[in-house]
C-alpha cells in the first residue's frame, strides 16, 4: 500500500528517524495548492499574499514554540521590527526589494538576539511576561518615535522598485503573490532542513526534557538563543514582505493582538510539525476574510470559541485531527 | 519650590489612586496563580465585566454606586465560580501553553460579547453628586472620587489582609499556597478552597473594575489593554503573595503617573524597561519564593 503520510512506516524506529528528512509526496501538496490558487482565484491574490506572509510568520513561530517549546506572546516584536526596518529602508535609502528583505531579516535577528540574550535566562510565567514586555516595549517605542516611524499615522510613502529591476508590483497583486510565494519556498526549505538536522533534534530534546538535555551536556541556552535568533530573522522577513507588498507600515504590526493571532493560527494548524503553519494560517485568514464580512461583530467570538474547543478536544490542531483519523482508518482496514 | 511640591503631591495622589485600583484587580490573580499555578490571561475579563455591570446598574437603573459595586462583586463572583468548576478545573494539570490559549479564547469571546451588547464605545460613568467635585483636606483640595476610591481601597485591603492572616479560611489558603500536598494530607479540601478563592479573586476584580471605571475606562478593549498591567503587578510582586503585588502596584501606579506627567514623550516605555530589569534581577518577583 502506498503510504502518504510517512515514507517508512514499516521500518524500525531507528531507520525511521534517520530517514525522516526524506521528502514525502504529501509535503509538496501546499505548493501545488499555492500554484493552483494563482490561476483559480485571480481576484483574491492580495489576500493570497497576506496568507503566504502569515504562513511564513507562523512557521517562524513554530520553530520557537513548536520545536523548542518556548511559550511566547511577543513574537510580533520581530515581525514589526522587520516591517519597520524594511519600510524605513525603502523610504530613506532604497526601494530595492531584495536588499529590503535582508534589512528586515537583520533587524528581526538583532532584536531576537538581544532580547533572547536577556529573556531566555528565565522560564515559565516570567519568560512569558518578558516576551510580552519586549513586544509592548517595541510597540511603545514605535508609537513614540513618530519622527521616523510615523507614529499612530503609520509609515507613509513606502515605494518599492521592480524586483531585480524586471518585475514591478501590479495593481492586481500578481507580482506580490509570486514574490511572497518564492520567499516562503526558500524559507520552507531552510526551516525543513533545520528541524531535521541534529540541531533541530536537540531542540525537541530541550522541549521534552530540559533537565536531561542539560545533564547530557547539551548547550541548552546557546541552542535556544540560536533558534530564537533564526526564528526572529524569519519573522523579520515576513514583516518586511508585508511592508513591501502593502507599501505601508502601521502600529498594528507590533500589537499584542498580532502576537496572539499568530499563536492562534499555529495552534489551529497544529504545532511542532512545520505544516501546521500552512494549514492554520490559510484557514484562519480565509475564515477571517469571509466571517468578518458576514458577521463582523461576532467573528472574534467564534475564533475564541474555536480556540477553547481546540484546547479542550483537539490539542494537535487540524493536522493532529487528520493524523488521528488516518490512524483509525488504517487500523480498521 | 511650592510648585514642585504641588506637582509631587499631585503625582503621588493620582498614582496612589491608580495603584489601589491595580492592586484590587490584580490581587486575586496573584493568589489564584500562586495557588493553582494557572496562567489566567482572562482575569481582566472579570474586571471588565464588573465595570460594565456597575456602570449599567448606575446609568440605567439609578442604583447607588456602593450597591452597584456590591452587586457586581456578587454576580461576577458567582459567575466565575461556575466557570471555574465547568471550564478552568479541566485544565489545572495542562501545560502552560494550553492554559494561555484557553484563556485567550475566553478573552476573545468576552470582548465580542461585550461589544455586541454595549457597543464599541467606552462607557461613561455618571458619578453621584456626592462624589463629584473637590474636597478640602486642609493644605489643598483633591477630587472627591479619587479620595473616596483610595479610602475604600484601603479599608478593603486591610480587611483582606486581616482575613488572610487571622481567619481559619485564610490560614487554609496560606497553607495550600505553601505546600498543597501537605495541606491536603491535613484534611483541607483544596478543590473547594480553589473554587472559593477563585470566586473571591474574580469578585474583587469586578469590584475594582467598577470602582475604577473613571480611571481605567470601560470599553471592549479593556480585557486586553490593561491585561499587561495586571500581569506586571503579579509578576513583579511575586506569585501567591499578598504584599508583593501591593508594593508592585504602588511602584507601577506612581511611576507610571510620574512618567506620563513628567516625560510624556516616553510614555509607558520606562515601565516595560523597569519590569524587564526587575524580573532579570529577581525572576520570581520582588516577594516571590524561588
Amino acid at each position: 500500500m502506498f503510504n502518504w503520510f510517512s515514507s517508512s512506516n514499516k521500518l524500525a524506529p531507528v531507520d525511521r528517524l534517520v530517514k525522516s528528512h526524506q521528502l514525502r509526496p504529501v509535503e509538496l501538496l501546499p505548493w501545488a495548492a499555492a500554484i493552483a490558487a494563482y490561476f483559480l482565484f485571480d481576484s483574491y491574490l492580495p489576500l493570497g499574499s497576506q496568507i503566504l506572509i502569515m504562513i511564513l510568520f507562523a512557521m517562524s513561530l513554530d520553530l520557537v514554540l513548536g520545536y523548542a517549546g518556548i511559550v511566547t506572546l511577543g513574537h510580533a516584536a520581530f515581525f514589526g521590527a522587520g516591517a519597520y526596518a524594511a519600510g524605513i529602508y525603502a523610504v530613506h535609502v532604497s526601494g530595492e526589494p531584495l536588499s529590503g528583505l535582508v534589512v528586515g531579516a537583520v533587524a528581526g535577528a538583532i532584536v531576537g538576539f538581544l532580547s533572547g540574550l536577556v529573556i531566555l535566562r528565565t522560564q515559565g510565567l516570567t519568560l512569558l511576561m518578558l516576551t510580552l514586555a519586549v513586544g509592548s516595549l517595541l510597540g511603545e517605542a514605535a508609537n513614540k518615535a513618530s519622527f521616523i516611524t510615523g507614529g499612530a499615522d503609520g509609515l507613509q510613502g513606502v515605494s518599492i522598485q521592480p524586483i531585480l529591476g524586471l518585475f514591478s508590483f501590479d495593481l492586481f497583486g500578481r507580482t506580490a503573490y509570486v514574490y511572497c510565494g518564492i520567499v516562503l519556498f526558500f524559507a520552507w526549505i531552510f526551516a525543513r532542513r533545520l528541524v531535521h538536522s541534529p540541531f533541530g533534534r536537540s531542540l525537541i530534546g530541550i522541549r521534552e526534557n530540559v533537565t536531561r538535555m542539560n545533564a547530557i551536556g547539551s548547550p541548552v541556552r546557546g541552542r535556544l538563543l540560536t533558534v530564537y535568533t533564526i526564528s526572529a530573522a524569519i519573522a523579520g522577513i515576513a514583516g518586511a514582505l508585508l511592508a513591501q507588498t502593502t507599501q505601508f507600515v502601521g502600529l498594528t504590526v507590533l500589537t499584542f493582538e498580532r502576537s496572539g493571532e499568530i499563536v492562534i493560527m499555529l495552534i489551529f494548524g497544529g504545532i511542532g510539525r512545520l505544516y501546521g503553519a500552512f494549514v492554520g494560517a490559510t484557514l484562519y485568514m480565509i475564515a477571517q476574510d469571509q466571517l468578518s464580512e458576514i458577521d463582523p461583530i461576532f467573528w472574534e467570538f467564534w475564533i475564541g470559541l474555536l480556540l477553547v474547543l481546540v484546547v479542550m478536544f483537539a490539542r494537535g490542531g487540524v493536522l493532529g485531527l487528520l493524523d488521528r483519523a488516518i490512524q483509525r482508518w488504517r487500523r480498521r482496514s | 519650590m511650592n510648585e514642585i511640591f504641588a506637582a509631587a503631591v499631585s503625582i503621588l495622589f493620582h498614582g496612589l489612586a491608580y495603584a489601589m485600583i491595580l492592586y484590587i484587580i490584580s490581587v486575586g490573580l496573584s493568589v489564584t496563580m500562586g495557588l493553582m499555578g494557572f496562567v489566567n490571561l482572562a482575569h481582566g475579563v472579570f474586571a471588565m465585566a464588573g465595570g460594565y455591570v456597575t456602570v449599567t446598574l448606575m446609568n440605567d437603573y439609578g442604583m447607588p454606586f456602593g450597591i452597584a459595586l456590591l452587586v457586581a462583586f456578587l454576580v461576577i463572583g458567582a459567575l466565575s465560580m461556575v466557570m471555574e468548576r465547568v471550564l478552568y478545573a479541566r485544565l489545572y494539570g495542562a501545560s502552560e501553553l494550553e492554559q494561555v490559549l484557553f484563556t485567550i479564547g475566553l478573552v476573545f469571546m468576552a470582548v465580542a460579547l461585550v461589544r455586541y451588547v454595549w457597543g464599541p464605545l467606552p462607557q461613561r460613568m455618571t458619578l453621584p453628586a456626592v462624589l463629584s467635585g473637590q474636597i478640602d483636606l486642609g493644605f489643598r483640595t483633591f477630587p472627591v472620587y479619587r479620595t473616596f476610591l483610595i479610602g475604600v481601597s484601603f479599608v478593603l485591603v486591610l480587611t483582606l489582609w486581616l482575613g488572610i492572616e487571622r481567619t481559619n479560611f485564610g490560614a487554609q489558603i496560606r497553607a495550600a499556597v505553601d505546600n498543597r500536598r501537605m495541606a491536603e494530607s491535613l484534611g483541607i479540601n483544596t478543590r473547594r478552597l480553589f473554587t472559593l478563592t477563585f470566586a473571591l479573586g474574580s469578585g474583587l476584580a469586578a469590584f475594582g473594575g467598577g470602582l475604577g471605571a473613571d480611571i481605567l475606562a470601560i470599553s471592549p478593549g479593556y480585557a486586553i489593554e490593561y491585561l499587561v498591567y495586571f500581569l506586571i503587578v503579579v509578576a513583579v510582586g511575586g506569585l501567591g503573595s499578598l504584599r508583593g503585588p501591593f508594593v508592585a502596584a504602588l511602584l507601577l501606579g506612581i511611576s507610571d503617573t510620574a512618567c506620563k506627567y513628567l516625560v510624556p514623550e516616553l510614555g509607558a516605555f520606562f515601565i516595560f524597561l523597569a519590569m524587564i530589569g526587575i524580573l532579570l534581577w529577581r525572576p520570581a518577583g520582588l516577594f516571590g519564593r524561588m
